[in-house]
């Protein structure tokens, strides 16, 4: 030990708060401490009952969620796994321009370029890839795409569950079919979806 | 000194000892080691190992165009991510020469000094979980986790904000939002006194920090301490105040520094009494931003492909561990030349060695604790 810190731990210690003549009797303040926490827990343990038994669903038992049983709402600024949004015909409304795929400081989007036969003006992707393992979801692709085509409003993670690196590659007909759920589904459904897997593990 | 060399200490004989503190230790918080040759509980030396977090941010940045390189700040220090968002933002933009809109500066400061708030939560939390005080931690979360919600609001994101662009930010703040910052203030306040009543004035938190791993005024300048660190020691040194950037010029707020109010100047409570204080001073600072919140836009014009001149500069925040600095160097082209990142806790770190020389292995978690390194920041 420093001599320096034994010293000034001896001479200068002192209470900044000044304890009352009730909190130096020391048992009231203990059992109203007490008092606390225990109303806390039984409070919680009889609110959870009644949640189980599915009343009173409305008051909330603790601060905590009961992942994923229930989750906390998404804002809609929400960053989640992209989509790629489609014409009223249903085709991919990406024109593959590579705005993204220049855009993206992780690199992870593969575009290859094709042209429709009877259309001469608008080109679309033929490959669409997202490698969601390298993706950061900075939302640089939904900036700088000019047409609105790639969206990031799922409001779902990224999904972690596969065997192998290839499954977290993400193609178009992947990214296309998200659209269509979502606009069938909405954005819970989506989600309903996407925690399936957890809730009976 | 030589391991196996016998140390006598109070009349016992024993032998030098040498453990490996973490790099999977409760109280190093990310991955931190320390090889430490301790006397029984007394510690002799204690070196800090670093570099088990290197992500090689910095050649990364020479890879990366300018604008997108901002998510990879974000990285630097993921406690605190809108600072190192700033930062490099305010080093382009100075480069470049590019003007901030009003409101986006508005919108930067509400944004880190809500990001401010929720590190030295994360930071005085955790330093009464090291401590032993399992409560305060629960209740510093928790409240952290309403700031969560707000930045998702914000930016769309919880940890990795990458919010901040260069010539403003991402996205404007909406009036809602800023109801719910308000009513966040209004609940956050008073629990700022209820964490003191928890935790700062607790007995046996002051005993065991008063007067432990006091830090001089001139190690804290050889050493180049930064932040609380620095003003824990008594002097007074914000960049915010002493080399104004953004719109702080215009707020008012305190510096708050170390007084030695339970023991020794510079001690580890000072640190952590600093942080409390600031916690404080946040709240003031967002409360005037949003009541002179101006209107117009978030993001000034800035093209997509930002080819700053040939030159180079540095640029610094007061980020919450300190003094954070970006140093870029541009030599004309889509790409940073050359990116530096100087951050506060690396050179925290340097002073553990000297510091804990001769205080016990408990104390040693105390002055980690006291100095709030964060790994990753460390390391970049």
């Amino acid at each position: 030990m420093a001599p320096l810190a034994a010293q000034s731990r001896a001479n200068r210690m002192k209470r900044i708060e000044e304890m009352s003549l009730w909190e130096r009797l020391y048992f009231p303040e203990v059992i109203r401490g007490l008092t606390v926490t225990g109303y806390r827990f039984w409070r919680n343990l009889i609110v959870h009952t009644l949640h189980k038994l599915g009343l009173a669903r409305k008051v909330q038992a603790a601060i905590t969620v009961q992942y994923p049983d229930e989750r906390a709402p998404y804002p809609d600024t929400f960053r989640g796994r992209h989509r790629l949004t489609l014409k009223d015909d249903g085709l991919v409304q990406c024109t593959a321009c590579f705005l993204c795929a220049t855009a993206c400081p992780a690199e992870c989007i593969y575009i290859e370029a094709g042209e429709y036969p009877d259309n001469p003006v608008e080109k679309y992707p033929i490959r669409y890839e997202i490698d969601t393992l390298r993706c950061i979801y900075c939302g640089f692709c939904v900036e700088a795409c000019p047409c609105d085509a790639i969206r990031m409003d799922t409001g779902t993670h990224p999904g972690n569950l596969g065997f192998s690196r290839k499954d977290f590659v993400e193609n178009k007909e992947v990214l296309m079919q998200r659209s269509r759920e979502l606009a069938e589904k909405g954005k819970e459904g989506l989600y309903e979806e996407y925690v399936k897997p957890y809730r009976h593990v | 000194m030589n391991e196996t060399a016998p140390v006598q200490s109070q009349g016992f004989y024993a032998e030098e000892m040498t453990i490996s503190v973490g790099p999977q230790h409760p109280s190093t918080h990310g991955v931190l080691r320390f090889v430490v040759k301790t006397d029984g509980e007394v510690i002799n030396e204690a070196i800090p190992d670093v570099g088990y977090l290197h992500r090689s941010i910095e050649k990364i940045g020479e890879k990366v165009t300018w604008h997108g390189y901002v998510p990879y700040t974000d990285r630097a220090d993921y406690l605190a991510a809108m600072f190192a968002n700033q930062v490099f933002c305010m080093a382009a933009e100075k480069l470049a020469g590019t003007e901030v809109t009003r409101r986006g500066e508005f919108c930067r400061v509400i944004a880190c000094e809500l990001n401010r708030i929720a590190s030295h939560l994360i930071s005085v939390g955790t330093f009464g979980q090291d401590i032993g005080a399992m409560t305060p931690f629960v209740h510093a979360l928790r409240e952290r986790e309403t700031i969560n919600n707000l930045m998702e609001e914000i930016c769309g994101a919880r940890l990795t904000y990458n919010y901040i662009r260069i010539g403003g930010v991402g996205y404007d703040i909406l009036p809602e939002t800023c109801t719910r910052i308000t009513e966040f203030l209004d609940h956050f306040e008073p629990i700022v006194d209820e964490f003191n009543r928890l935790l700062s004035n607790n007995k046996i938190f002051i005993e065991r920090l008063a007067g432990v791993a006091v830090i001089s005024k001139e190690d804290a300048f050889s050493y180049n301490l930064v932040g609380p660190n620095l003003r824990g020691c008594g002097i007074k040194w914000d960049i915010r105040r002493d080399i104004p950037y953004s719109v702080y010029p215009e707020l008012e707020f305190e510096v708050p520094v170390g007084t030695g109010q339970v023991g020794t100047l510079g001690d580890s409570y000072d640190r952590y009494w600093v942080r409390i204080r600031e916690l404080q001073e946040s709240c003031k600072i967002l409360r005037q931003c949003l009541k002179m919140f101006p209107k117009g836009p978030a993001i000034a014009k800035v093209p997509r492909k930002f080819k700053p001149p040939v030159g180079e500069c540095y640029a610094r925040v007061e980020a919450p561990r300190g003094d954070m600095g970006f140093y870029v160097v541009s030599d004309g082209s889509e790409y940073p030349y050359r990116v530096r990142i100087r951050t506060g806790s690396f050179t925290a770190m340097s002073i553990i060695d000297k510091l804990s020389k001769g205080i016990m292995v408990a104390d040693l978690i105390a002055l980690i604790g006291s100095l709030d390194v964060d790994a990753p920041e460390i390391d970049r």
